[in-house]
């Protein structure tokens, strides 16, 4: 934390420095889960050079493991090492939650705007996005995977899916109140094009509930990367993520409880993590909001 | 009200209708060839073209479309490729576990989160309020299999009270139903309570403040009274919208669940299905999951006009 601030320039030092120990003062929750967040994400960048070994090396000699000062979270029944693993395995739980948001959020976005702006789009696609809201996400991301070769990439797709209904709501919400404003109205009555309205009229005041919405979904991708991985739909074999992690290590859940366990608290502690950073941004984009949720 | 009850089951048709154009599409826009992809790697051609004439892959897509639509109106969602069963026939088999845990979950999470929620407005920004939430975003991001993996640990492997997994049917008896199913409702329940207490908590807040909250106090009702009767009756609206909305995430809930705990139903027939690539039963599943989902958000639209007489349609 204190790393943070004294990298900032000397000139501005102390009136930064002021301000970012009131926001720990005030947000202690937020400042931890950014802390927290940014920790799992240095972690997952440098694995190579945290003491890991090659995560997918296999060695018979060593399986099985208990935990030791060679191998810190034990061996697995290929006696890979479960340290090297995990510490790879975030590199898929970040990665499937950021492009998810990202995905998910650019599509609804697009829709939303759109939908919400033209009346005569917005019944049908109204409809079609309550229908997609009545498929359980985990079911619709299980029926897309279950027809296509097991990828990173397809795990993206299916679990972003899901999410698009939501944003569109959302986003149709915000342009539903702001088509009435009477900007807008004089941007229509000075010959605005349809699209420059919905770009530099809507869109920005879109923005701050979008990125909050953009953090849960973050959240929620990265929880249902790893059940999916967990149930043998998700992330294949090969790649290290913690939901598979887990799934090769339930048979011996009994016998070695960690090796299930760890990943677990990995995985736990990383979406905690992203949903305190979501509650922090929340409460400062837009307080309204915070009554809402 | 009449009026109402039919508006409302004519506005469920086309959400229905896109469900299964949806679920029917998924087959069809999937890249790839679905027959190969469901025969597996190991399959001659031979067996992709069995595969792709058993589906009905071969004829016209409006064809196929309709035919399913046809069967489906009759109850009939098809057969297992792995198994030749009707689908409704596997699925009818795996209810009784799946809708137990359900039950039960519905059941803890309404009965615990619901008082917590409201403890937690009447004493905003105390330290009970402050573990409420605290609870609230535990609950919404500790996975359901972590959650249910500690609890076997406690539960069955260290302490020894309750059985490791497994499922005993009703008819065995009370006990062994019970200890069988207790810890896989908690692990369920958990996500779910803690979406319930966050929205019970805010729906409260914003009734504690009304007028006649005061009012209610002043001619010396008691605080009890005064919270469930008048400010929770008020604020019931956007708790029971949130327990409909929150089934989808039960459903989704109910699959890993029932994996962790080795639960013999709908989850695990998923799963099976999965593995298998049975795509006529994870199409069957889908399609009895989200019609669950609709029924359960009609009977939720249609209790808003019992809970606050004002709302008319």
């Amino acid at each position: 934390m204190t790393a943070a601030a004294t990298t900032l320039p000397a000139a501005d030092a102390s009136p930064s420095r002021a301000r970012f120990v009131a926001f720990v003062r005030r947000h202690p929750t937020v400042a931890a889960g950014t802390v927290l967040l940014l920790l799992i994400v240095i972690a997952s960048i440098a694995a190579p050079w945290l003491g890991t070994v090659d995560p997918i090396s296999i060695n018979p000699s060593h399986r099985l493991r208990d935990p030791s000062a060679e191998h810190w979270f034990g061996t697995d029944r290929f006696g890979r090492d479960l340290y090297s693993r995990v510490m790879y395995g975030g590199r898929v739980s970040l990665l499937v939650g950021l492009s998810v948001a990202a995905l998910a959020t650019l599509i609804g976005l697009a829709i939303g705007l759109v939908s919400g702006y033209l009346r005569a789009v917005d019944a049908v696609v109204m409809r079609v996005m309550d229908g997609m809201m009545a498929i359980p996400a985990i079911m619709l991301a299980i029926a897309l995977i279950a027809l296509s070769k097991a990828s990173i990439a397809i795990v993206i797709v299916a679990v972003a899916l899901p999410e698009v209904p939501r944003v569109v709501r959302l986003v149709r919400s915000i342009v539903l109140t702001l088509r009435e404003q009477p900007y807008i109205e004089a941007a229509t009555a000075i010959g605005t094009s349809v699209p420059r309205i919905l770009l530099r009229h809507l869109l920005p005041n879109a923005l701050p509930p979008l990125v909050v919405q953009a953090t849960y979904i973050c959240a929620s991708a990265v929880l249902i990367e790893a059940a999916l991985s967990f149930l043998g739909a998700g992330t294949p074999p090969e790649i290290p993520s913690w939901g598979n992690i887990m799934a090769e290590a339930r048979a011996y859940f009994q016998l070695k409880p960690w090796m299930v366990l760890i990943p677990g608290v990995f995985l736990a502690v990383t979406v905690l993590s992203i949903n305190l950073v979501g509650d922090g941004l929340r409460d400062m984009l837009d307080p309204r909001l915070a009554r809402r949720m | 009200m009449h009026v109402f009850l039919i508006r409302r089951l004519l506005a469920a048709v086309p959400v229905i209708v896109v469900v299964a154009v949806f679920v029917f599409a998924l087959l069809h826009l999937a890249p790839g060839d679905p027959a190969a992809i469901i025969a597996g790697d190991l399959a001659t051609a031979e067996d992709v073209d069995k595969i792709r004439t058993k589906l009905g892959l071969d004829r016209p897509l409006p064809v196929q479309f309709f035919t399913w639509v046809g069967q489906l109106a009759h109850g009939d969602l098809g057969n297992s490729i792995f198994s030749a069963h009707p689908v409704s026939e596997l699925i009818a088999q795996r209810l009784e576990p799946t809708l137990t845990l359900t039950v039960m979950t519905l059941f803890i999470s309404v009965l615990l989160a619901v008082p917590l929620g409201v403890i937690a407005a009447w004493r905003v920004g105390s330290w009970v309020d402050r573990c409420v939430m605290g609870f609230a975003v535990f609950g919404f991001s500790v996975p359901g299999f972590v959650i249910g993996y500690v609890l076997i640990w406690i539960f069955s492997i260290e302490l020894g009270w309750l059985p490791v997994q497994g499922y005993t049917p009703l008819a065995k008896g009370v006990w062994p139903w019970l200890s069988n199913i207790i810890l896989p409702s908690v692990t369920l329940a958990l996500a779910y309570m803690a979406l319930i207490a966050r929205i019970t908590r805010a729906s409260m807040l914003e009734t504690l403040n009304q007028d006649y909250i005061r009012t209610a106090h002043a001619k010396g009702l008691a605080t009890r009274d005064v919270l469930m009767g008048h400010a929770l009756r008020n604020a019931a609206v956007p708790i029971v919208t949130v327990i409909g909305i929150g089934v989808a995430l039960l459903i989704g809930g109910v699959v890993v669940t029932e994996s962790v705990f080795a639960i013999p139903g709908l989850g695990r027939l998923t799963v099976d299905a999965i593995l298998r690539r049975d795509y006529p039963v994870i199409q069957g599943i889908i399609l009895v999951f989200s019609g669950a989902y609709v029924v359960v958000n009609l009977v939720v639209d249609l209790l808003y006009t019992v809970l606050d007489p004002r709302i008319r349609y």
